[in-house]
């Protein structure tokens, strides 16, 4: 616990160092103010900004989207790899087209989702979608498979009834991987969702960014894109902490 | 009550085994038997056999999780046809205790269904985890038991149930030889406590020779009984008859019965 | 055989459902599998695809090759050393989780617009699963295998030719396919907001014209690229598996 908290103090240190050589640097006229502006002065505008409450709007919307992009993976891929997980062959098909679906470059279709859907927030949940679905899909069979077989027997020696069984013994063994994925799935819909809408959007974080760029508004982009990467950041290592608390609790490896 | 030899508690008549051949191709696989053996009420029974000799098939069949492809098991007289029946308690080689609930929770699992009130089903449970020295460690995990204490709190979730018959099959496998001599007492202990029916299955000739009653000695694959060696032992007993110079008779004579097997076991890997 | 006989299905499969969507979609929205098939056949006529074709391929071989020796060497110190290990690889992890997008204007600052700052988009892609997968392997070998190089008395160089390589080797590899894919992927999206030329730009212009035909071709073609050459460097990752 204690060396814990000195190595989250030294991440911290490292931290406060490189911005504080990116203030001196700026302070110096090594990096141009148009270029970049220092530190706290990204921060004032950041807390400027969220004071004004001019981002709301945004930030609500890329958070909703990306909630109802993770929730829709999380459900479909649960659902689809339990089922997947019962038909051998169907499972091997599946098998390729799993292991390449991070190659593909799902951002080139989302032109032809705008233009079938037109310009609303579904494009962009379903590329936050596409994202993570596949990482639930392969985690839940991953999880299902790790279920140790014992557990199964001993659910016939206590009686259990199929659905008793998923709900007693088959989801709760499965569950640290179901929370991985759940995790891939938050962290891969946020990406999803935030790069669509800096590719092509009306509102939203990504949107917000990509605008203020192309109006070299230094005064609005650094802050969003401090805010996106705290954001992210958090969230990760909010659903890393669960995971591990849970995994230590069940004496797997941290 | 004392073993009641005229009505047998298990009956196996002709039992056979045959595993279909692995997916793409080669020859299915004989098992097990044909094979009879009759478990008498309260006795305390083992089964040794080198590896891959069917041991662990013979314990599911009695255990109701496979079928068999010929013959008839009864328990009680009933047969038993792909279901666990009621009365028997199943103990497993590897840890099946669910890690996310606790040890109580843990054992509280095989009241379910029992149609015990609430503080009936308490009162049982606090009796088994007297019984299995687990009070202390009602609330805890097991991630955070060793594996001797896991192996007692799945004993425990079997013993809650009151069964006729307890299954073991290996259970103290994965233990040291201290413990597992500690174990062997504690089921001792349980046994004559409960005046269950013990059917286990080991590998470890010593552990039979101190534990059991009768010690059926199987072939090696397809798995059949060669011998049942009768130790005599009084009921009251504990790891210490290790001493007594009938014990090195009795391991003696399950050795002697078993190299040959063994031997053509190993040759067959 | 049987593996021959699942890719077909699924390959008829998204057939179908590519079809499925035309007609739903209509000629709007989408083009049809044949169509399309048509269009990239005479796509690859064209010199301006090739043009482009070949600045992609240039940036995406540099960004590769930054982000292999760079997710290697950071994914090696990390898992030898312990103390940085902990001290960074939550920051990677955390790097890793990031939307890199947001980040282009940071890219582009710092390297301009052109053929650096795509190299530099693929190459962050590329490099956080690389490390990671790295670190993970080093920390996997088991410790047996260094006793045993100790007890026959080999000399760094011997230990990894001959202990550590083929030991990190299967694990490895899984992530250099993830790499691999992810670094392409990086290296067309710098290319679509940082570039005036390669695939990603074109798709950029072809967005930006709503020329829905080539819009289909390119990301055809960037698929069935993408995901052969996934499918190829999976085949050597589970033959890598198999052999250890």
């Amino acid at each position: 616990m204690h060396t814990r908290w000195r190595l989250t103090l030294a991440r911290v240190l490292i931290l406060l160092a490189f911005t504080g050589i990116l203030e001196i640097l700026c302070a110096a006229g090594t990096i141009d103010p148009l270029t970049m502006q220092p530190p706290h002065r990204i921060l004032l505008d950041l807390v400027h900004l969220l004071g004004s409450g001019s981002f709301n709007r945004a930030i609500a919307r890329t958070l909703s989207n990306a909630m109802i992009a993770t929730s829709m993976a999380i459900i479909v891929g649960v659902v689809a790899g339990s089922l997947i997980h019962r038909i051998r062959g169907l499972r091997d098909a599946l098998d390729l087209l799993f292991s390449t679906w991070y190659a593909v470059p799902v951002l080139a279709f989302y032109p032809l989702l705008i233009v079938i859907f037109g310009l609303t927030n579904l494009p962009s949940i379903m590329i936050g979608f596409m994202q993570g679905v596949v990482a639930v899909i392969v985690t839940t069979l991953d999880g299902l498979d790790r279920v140790p077989r014992v557990l199964r027997k001993l659910a016939r020696t206590q009686h259990m009834t199929t659905l008793e069984t998923a709900w007693l013994i088959t989801l709760p063994a499965a569950a640290p991987w179901l929370l991985g994925g759940a995790k891939l799935a938050v962290v891969f819909s946020i990406i999803g969702v935030v790069a669509s809408e800096f590719l092509m959007a009306r509102e939203g974080m990504g949107f917000e960014i990509s605008y203020a760029y192309n109006n070299f508004d230094n005064a609005r982009m650094y802050p969003l894109i401090v805010l996106v990467i705290v954001f992210s950041v958090t969230v990760n290592s909010l659903l890393l902490r669960w995971e591990a608390r849970l995994a230590r609790r069940r004496g797997l490896k941290p | 009550m004392l073993a009641d030899a005229a009505t047998p508690l298990v009956t196996l008549r002709g039992i056979t085994r045959v595993f279909p051949p692995i997916a793409g191709g080669g020859q299915p696989i004989h098992a097990l038997g044909p094979l009879d053996l009759d478990l008498r009420t309260g006795e305390f029974f083992a089964v040794v056999g080198p590896s891959g000799c069917g041991k662990s098939t013979l314990f599911e069949l009695i255990a109701g999780l496979q079928q068999a492809n010929d013959g008839t098991i009864a328990f009680e007289g009933k047969p038993i046809t792909g279901k666990v029946p009621d009365g028997i308690g199943v103990v497993f080689q590897e840890d099946s205790c669910l890690p996310w609930r606790t040890v109580r929770g843990n054992i509280a699992l095989g009241l379910r269904k029992s149609g015990l009130s609430r503080a009936e089903q308490e009162t049982r449970i606090e009796h088994v985890l007297v019984l299995m020295n687990l009070v202390e460690f009602a609330s805890h995990y097991p991630a955070q038991l060793s594996g001797g204490m896991r192996q007692r709190v799945c004993i425990a979730r079997t013993l809650v149930m009151e069964p006729r018959l307890i299954l073991l099959d290996e259970p103290f496998a994965a233990l040291d030889q201290q413990t597992r001599l500690l174990m062997g007492e504690e089921v001792l202990r349980v046994w004559r406590s409960t005046s269950a029916t013990v059917f286990l299955i080991t590998h470890a000739l010593d552990e039979a020779a101190m534990l059991s009653d009768r010690i059926a000695v199987m072939s090696a694959r397809p798995g059949r009984i060669l011998d049942i060696v009768e130790t005599a032992w009084p009921r009251e007993r504990d790891s210490r008859i290790l001493e007594d110079e009938r014990f090195g008779a009795i391991s003696a004579r399950l050795w002697r019965l078993l190299r040959d097997e063994t031997i053509k076991a190993a040759d067959a890997h | 055989m049987s593996r021959r006989i699942h890719l077909m299905l699924v390959l008829i499969g998204l057939v179908v459902a590519w079809e499925g969507l035309f007609l739903y979609a209509g000629e709007e929205a989408l083009r049809g599998p044949l169509e399309t098939l048509q269009d990239t056949a005479k796509l690859l006529t064209t010199t301006l695809f090739w043009m482009h074709f070949g600045e992609t391929a240039r940036a995406f071989a540099l960004a590769l090759a930054l982000a292999v020796c760079g997710g290697i060497s950071l994914g090696t110190w990390l898992g030898f050393h312990r103390l940085s290990s902990e001290l960074f690889v939550p920051m990677l992890i955390g790097f890793a989780s990031v939307p890199k997008v947001v980040l282009y204007p940071l890219v582009l600052l710092a390297f301009g617009l052109g053929f650096p700052a795509k190299v530099a988009f693929g190459a962050m892609f590329g490099i956080p699963p690389i490390a990671l997968s790295t670190i993970g392997a080093v920390a996997n070998i088991r410790p047996v295998l260094i006793k045993l190089g100790r007890v026959l008395g080999l000399n760094a160089i011997s230990m990894a030719r001959v202990v550590l390589i083929p030991a990190v080797l299967p694990e490895i590899m899984t992530g250099l396919r993830l790499g691999f894919s992810v670094t392409l992927i990086g290296t067309i999206l710098g290319e679509m907001f940082a570039a005036r030329r390669g695939l990603g730009y074109l798709l950029m212009t072809a967005i930006g014209l709503h020329d829905v035909t080539l819009i289909m071709s390119l990301a055809f073609v960037l698929t069935s690229l993408a995901v052969s050459a996934s499918a190829v460097l999976l085949s050597v990752d589970r033959r890598l598996r198999q052999k250890f």
